[in-house]
């Protein structure tokens, strides 16, 4: 080969597919990378593969019915979605549930967002080649599931939440059991530092790698422990409290490197945090009525009703424009994952291939949640 | 540089102690083991028992004298999100007072398409239905889970008004 041909070869960027079916990008996300040897030029991610048009779904749906559909998007806050859904359609009707259901609300949300870092925990884990994590962080998972199928009678799609209150009132043994847990896993979490924080391999590939500038996340609208990470200070739960956030008392996380290690500092410390919430509240839940009663077929009046809250990724909101019918004119909903993706260009350009396997996963990505 | 070469050598003792740690917290596990939760399923199926609440399928109740409280009035297939439910009812003459009322012919399910959302079971007046707690639900052939709830015979109990 001439040397001119041998050049031009060196100067082409080369493309790669990574996914739809790959296994660290936990579902069905493709990347289209450009690279330059092991280097990323550029990332490019496609969507559609598992796109189900939700949003479309619910405009033909009741209210009532729209919740379930929540539980398809991200799964791993199902209940948070819920919970956004009912908070908005509560404004529209001007229904004020009671305490009770504040209360019982917040604690299944914090055990939510506990068992979806658990499991994050692990997965991220196995990105980067400790199997033994991944069944770890499953173990402790099992016994927040284990309650919630006690609860709500499903392990994942929990459809628990419904406008005015939640579907069934918490069974007698639930103040026991979820006591049992906190006390089970504030043994268990420091096994994680162990296993995994404190490694040095672990640390190795993900200090210094993936960072995203504050001034990025804002941009890009990172919310969650991933914006949290970078100094970007955006809980809901603190800034717009919803529920029974607003008379319980915790630390908002907040790192100011932005790397891979912080978001995943910032994941464990907010399991830490959750714990301590769900502590405050689980001994003094009201007494009260679980379930306000309301109109079979609720109809929203007209106009445009808007809530955000904090799910385990971040920001989730519901926007929904009612024409006072029974199923919405349009309905949007906020994901996080969406926006946090949009920031994978900006923290992957100029790593390695295996970096972006780190970056993927502490920025938690649940894909069903971004193509909805 | 041996101040370098110090640092070289604490960062690997330091590397290999945090390695050591892992391990440590692997080695209690196997040397303890009644620490393991794994479940033997299907081994275990006898003593394995779900919650009472547990969503694993809609089923119709029927008490001993082969009868329901299905009044036919359609409120669960209205409630459900996605036509899980099909009611099939039918005009039938009462001998006793001669008028006509209405009941059930076929109360199908498809549970290939339920999600277990539980809106149906709420929306039942007369409190027919219920979720059923059984989760094996693998099948060689699509068609055979959609099935009809009301047994053959059954009748609507008694005393059961819509
Ligand atoms: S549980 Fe939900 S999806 Fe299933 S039949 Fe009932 S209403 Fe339909
Ligand atoms: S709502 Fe109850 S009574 Fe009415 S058709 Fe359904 S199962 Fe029968």
């Amino acid at each position: 080969m001439s040397t001119e041909v041998v050049n031009e070869i060196k100067e082409q960027e080369y493309f790669i597919n990574m996914g739809p079916q790959h296994p660290s990008t936990h579902g069905v996300l493709r990347l289209l990378l450009s690279l330059d040897g092991e280097i990323i030029k550029n990332v490019e991610p496609h969507l559609g593969y598992i796109h189900r048009s939700i949003e479309k779904m619910c405009e033909k749906d009741t209210y009532k019915m729209i919740v379930h559909l929540t539980d398809r998007m991200d799964y791993l806050s199902c209940h948070m979605n819920n919970e956004a859904v009912c908070l908005a359609v509560e404004k529209g009707i001007e229904l004020e549930v009671s305490d009770r259901v504040k209360v019982i609300r917040t604690i299944m949300s914090e055990l939510t967002r506990l068992s979806s870092h658990q499991l994050w925990w692990g997965v991220m884990g196995m990105d980067l080649g400790a199997i033994t994590s991944f069944l770890y962080g499953f173990r402790d998972r099992e016994m927040i599931i284990d309650i919630f199928e006690e609860t709500c009678g499903a392990r994942l799609t929990m459809n628990y939440n419904v406008p005015g209150g939640v579907m069934f009132d918490i069974p007698n043994n639930f103040q026991k059991r979820v006591k049992e847990f906190i006390i089970y896993f504030k043994k268990k979490l420091p096994e994680y530092d162990d296993l995994l924080s404190n490694n040095v391999i672990f640390k190795a590939r993900t200090e210094g790698v993936g960072i995203l500038s504050k001034e990025d996340a804002i941009s890009y609208g990172v919310t969650g422990p991933s914006g949290r990470a970078s100094g970007f200070s955006c809980d809901i739960r603190k800034q717009h409290p919803y529920s029974a956030y607003d008379r319980v008392d915790f630390k908002e996380i907040l790192y100011s490197e932005g790397d891979c290690f912080a978001r995943y500092k910032a994941r464990i410390d907010e399991m830490w945090e959750s714990m301590f919430i769900i502590e405050q509240l689980i001994d003094n839940i009201p007494e009260g009525s679980a379930r306000e009663t309301t109109r079979a077929v609720i109809k929203l009046p007209k106009g445009e009703f808007y809530q955000k809250v904090e799910t385990a990724r971040g920001e989730f909101g519901v926007y929904i424009i009612s024409d006072g019918k029974k199923s919405p004119y349009r309905l949007k909903f906020r994901s996080p994952g969406f926006s946090t993706l949009n920031a994978l260009n900006t923290m992957a350009k100029g790593s390695k291939i295996a970096d972006l396997v780190a970056i993927m996963s502490t920025i938690d990505l649940v894909i069903p949640d971004i193509d909805r | 540089m041996i101040k370098s070469i110090i640092k070289y050598i604490k960062e690997v003792l330091g590397g290999l102690k945090s390695l050591l740690k892992g391990m440590r917290v692997t080695g209690y596990y196997i040397s303890h083991p009644k620490e393991i939760i794994t479940q033997q399923y299907p081994e275990n199926k006898d003593t394995l028992k779900m919650f009472d609440r547990f969503r694993g399928e809609v089923i119709l109740l029927h008490d001993e004298n082969n009868e329901h409280r299905c009044t036919g009035c359609t409120a669960c297939e209205v409630a459900c999100p996605n036509g899980s439910i099909e009611i099939i009812s039918e005009r039938v003459l009462n001998p006793e007072t001669g008028k006509k009322k209405k009941e059930i012919d076929k109360f199908i399910y498809h549970l290939s398409m339920c999600t277990m959302c539980n809106l149906c079971i709420e929306s039942c007046p007369t409190d027919a239905i219920k979720m059923g707690r059984n989760f094996e639900h693998a099948v060689f052939d699509r068609s055979l889970l959609t099935s009809v709830l009301n047994r053959p015979g059954s009748k609507l109990a008694p005393g059961v008004e819509d």
